[in-house]
């Protein structure tokens, strides 16, 4: 025991070798806990929720798109004025859609996976106690909780939540008078990211900290598990891209509230006439709003990448293959993930020179993702593979992020995305590569660390029917809507049936809506077995039920705040000595042996 | 006061180093509006500001403060407490000071008919409130770290003063210097 740091709120006592030396009132323990598992645990819960709801979401508006000729009396129970005769509004629509993209970018797959993995894990594998502050840690997550509350808050009022699209541009939320949503949903939907924002900013500067600060003896930044490393890129990308959103947000109160004419112009609005604003430029929103956006992307993208590595390369029972590869790749796409943004933007008559730049430094990506996709593929190659459900999930990782980066490389050509550009061919793109594979990389890290957080076994039979159906289903719902991309359907209308030339995707639209009340229904499994198994699940019997090297699984198995018992274990190897000299796996703290052979 | 362990030597105080990051957030906060700004004077419908006078005293005020937190501190290092409680609330009233100059050069720029918000104004002079303002809530938010410093040594044993809440203040209160000194030559430079 050497260098000490001093912990912020003194009521929270464990003493130095991290077992509870008081008694935790529930008020500490599992509400303003300051205990990085703890606090991982309530990101994970909330992100629960949230998926559930915005899930739930996409199933109602799927109803209107695939039977938009129907009536369904429980919506007007369900819904009130905005299910109106058993369909739903177009203003309930955008509204759904709009809350539907809002939730699962950033609430899910932003603060429900960074927030839990960051938070369970970096701590655990980097060897620490807790977070470099687990006082900011915890005020991280209240502030993610009264961005929920407000957000859920901006369902209930009279004009109805945000309905302009999750990217939120101007006018539509610039002005109040654009549309229902456009008034006090606008409202609520912008203090909500705004407490979001200081949230995920709050995580990011403890994550990098943490890593940078405060890893165990022996464990230096090459011997990192390359989770730890894609959580850190993921943080260096969100501390250095949400300010530049909230520049953006801030610009856009000042229009809303202040009369001033940053994104507003001189346009006329029906039923007001011409605004009084001069010279502004939404433009100028959609760069703020895509210098972010685009990082975002990878934000939801590189947690999920860092937790399919390590499961292939435990599954597989086989070192990862190029592990400072995947570290430099990591690096090279959180480069140029700052570097790409105006490729959203092909069609607002951004200069074609620079459009052209834009089209170079995109494809470019290609280069670091499709080393990654190589090193995952030879990681599996010839390796002594265990199907557990997380490994599914990962392989299922792997399959969706090829798929969906390829028709990248289609959008990230200027001249195709003037054809392709908000066609459904572009919803089919993302839902793909970012939506549904950053998914599978969380289940496949819940799947995987659950037993380290609840020291139970989830249902492995619950767990193959959740994965075969929710793949399956994946690429059901969303392979068909490129060809409707292809013919040209605009994503984000309401009703497709009054255009000759979509017609014939009618039966098509019914059963893409068919299939994701199937996939919706699944994932209700996944949370019964989830939450079930939390309280009547198989006991964990061993201590490190993967046979994995890292330092995670040192830790008892129901670990107190402050993870070990007695010193923290010191590191003598790299996390990927898996059949190494003939042995099934070397932990990492076990020391190098003289006679071992060089990896 | 409980405490973590690591068992790697520490080469920067965590906390520190979380200031640090912080600093990197707020530069791309600021980086994001001043770029905005550019862009925006480039698209035309640009109007021509010239700076209030008070601008400029405002400057040698904030400068003047770094020197005075940079004194406290060398004084709480040589444990002259009371010495370094008056440098501290120096600081914080020069912090205070310059919040009024800029409230007061708005005024001035109001007087000569430049409308900063409202339907009047052009976003030229909108910008310049929303970034000068927006640098303004960050001096107030170092005055209240300062405030609490200031009582924090009071409540602290003598000589027993923690160093490195002060140090990370300090840090931070030179950052909203030199970022203010950005801005201002930002301001000359692309008007
Ligand atoms: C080779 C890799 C990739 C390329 C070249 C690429 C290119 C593009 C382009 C050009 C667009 C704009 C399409 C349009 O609106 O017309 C786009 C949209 C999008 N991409 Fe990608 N992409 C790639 C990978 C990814 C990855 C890995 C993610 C997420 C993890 C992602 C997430 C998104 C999202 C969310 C949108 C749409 C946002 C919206 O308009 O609502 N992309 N992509
Ligand atoms: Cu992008």
């Amino acid at each position: 025991m050497s260098h000490e740091a001093v912990l912020h709120g003194d009521a929270h006592g464990h003493d130095d070798h991290g077992h509870h030396e008081h008694h935790d009132t529930f008020l500490t323990k599992y509400v303003f806990s300051q205990d990085h598992k703890m606090i991982a645990k309530q990101f994970l819960i909330t992100g629960m929720v949230w998926a559930v709801l915005g899930g739930l979401m996409s199933v109602l508006f799927r109803l209107q798109l695939g039977y938009p000729d129907s009536t369904f009396p429980f919506l007007e129970d369900l819904l009130g004025k905005w299910g109106k005769g058993g369909r739903i509004t177009p203003e309930a629509y955008y509204a759904l859609v709009t809350t539907h993209g809002t939730v699962l970018v950033f609430f899910v797959l932003t603060a429900g996976l960074s927030g839990t993995f960051a938070n369970f894990l970096i701590p655990l594998q980097v060897g620490a106690r807790d977070m470099a502050s687990p006082f900011m840690n915890m005020l991280s997550y209240w502030f993610f909780f009264a961005a929920s509350i407000v957000m859920l808050s901006s369902m209930f009022v009279e004009t109805g939540p945000f309905s302009g699209g999750w990217t939120a541009y101007p006018p539509l939320s610039a002005l109040g008078d654009a549309s229902p949503g456009s008034k006090t949903g606008m409202d609520l939907w912008i203090i909500s990211m705004a407490l979001f924002v200081v949230s995920s900013l709050l995580g990011g500067l403890n994550y990098i900290a943490t890593i940078l600060n405060m890893r165990t003896k022996g464990m230096s930044m090459t011997r990192l598990p390359l989770t730890i490393w894609a959580l850190f890129f993921t943080a260096v990308l969100g501390v250095l891209s949400f300010p530049v959103l909230f520049s953006g947000f801030i610009l856009l109160i000042f229009d809303r509230n202040f009369g001033t004419s940053f994104y507003l112009s001189d346009i006329f609005v029906n039923g007001v006439g011409a605004l009084p604003n001069e010279g502004g430029s939404a433009i100028l929103y959609q760069h703020l709003f895509w210098f972010l956006g685009h990082p975002e992307v990878y934000i939801i993208l590189l947690p999920a990448m860092g937790m399919v590595s390590e499961i292939l390369s435990i599954n597989s029972r086989k070192p990862i293959f190029g592990y400072m590869a995947m570290i430099g790749s990591l690096f090279a796409i959180a480069i140029l993930a700052f570097l790409v943004w105006a490729h959203h933007m092909f069609v607002t008559g951004l200069n074609p020179f620079l459009g052209s730049v834009f089209v170079l430094l995109t494809l470019l990506i290609a280069v670091p993702s499709a080393i990654k996709v190589f090193n995952w593929l030879t990681t599996l190659w010839r390796g002594n593979i265990r199907f557990t459900p997380a490994m599914l999930f990962a392989i299922g990782f792997v399959s969706l992020f090829i798929s969906g980066g390829l028709t990248g490389i289609w959008l990230g050509n200027s001249a195709l995305d003037i054809h392709l550009h908000d066609t459904y061919f572009v919803i089919a793109h993302f839902h793909i590569v970012m939506g549904v594979a950053s998914m599978f990389g969380m289940f496949a890290g819940i799947y995987h660390w659950f037993p380290k957080m609840y020291g139970k076994q989830l249902n492995n039979t619950l767990g193959y029917i959740h994965f075969w159906v929710t793949i399956a289903g994946a690429y059901l719902i969303f392979w068909p809507m490129h060809y409707e991309g292809l013919a040209g359907m605009p994503r984000r209308y309401y009703d497709f049936s009054i255009w000759e030339s979509f017609k014939q995707f009618g039966e098509l639209n019914k059963f893409i809506s068919l299939v994701s009340m199937i996939v919706f229904m699944v994932q209700l499994l996944f949370l019964f077995n989830f939450f079930y198994s939390i309280f009547k699940g198989r006991k964990l019997t061993k201590q490190n039920p993967w046979d994995a090297t890292t330092l995670e699984w040192t830790a008892p198995i129901n670990p107190g705040h402050g993870n070990w018992v007695g010193e923290i274990p010191e590191v003598h190897r790299w996390p990927y000595d898996y059949g190494k000299d003939g042995v099934d796996f070397i932990a990492q703290t076990t020391p190098v042996g003289a006679d071992e052979s060089q990896h | 006061m409980s405490t973590i362990a690591t068992n790697e030597p520490q080469r920067i105080h965590p906390h520190r180093f979380i200031m640090w990051i912080a600093i990197g957030s707020i530069v791309m906060m600021f980086a994001g509006m001043t770029s905005a700004y550019i862009v925006k004077k480039n698209q035309g419908n640009w109007l021509a500001i010239e700076l209030p006078v008070l601008f400029w005293y405002s400057t040698a005020v904030i400068l003047a403060s770094s020197v005075t937190i940079f004194l406290a501190n060398t004084a709480l290092k040589a444990g002259k407490t009371s010495f370094y409680k008056t440098l501290i609330t120096i600081t914080a009233i020069l912090g205070v000071v310059f919040i009024s100059m800029q409230w007061e050069g708005f005024k001035d720029l109001e007087t000569r008919g430049i409308a900063l918000i409202g339907p009047q104004s052009n976003s030229a002079s909108s910008f310049l409130f929303v970034i000068t303002g927006l640098h303004m809530l960050h001096v107030l938010g170092g005055v209240i770290a300062l405030i609490v410093t200031f009582f924090r040594s009071f409540w602290v044993q003598e000589g027993q003063i923690n160093l490195v809440p002060t140090q990370i203040v300090a840090t931070y209160w030179h950052f909203v210097d030199v970022l203010w000194i950005y801005l201002f030559i930002f301001y000359q430079l692309i008007a």
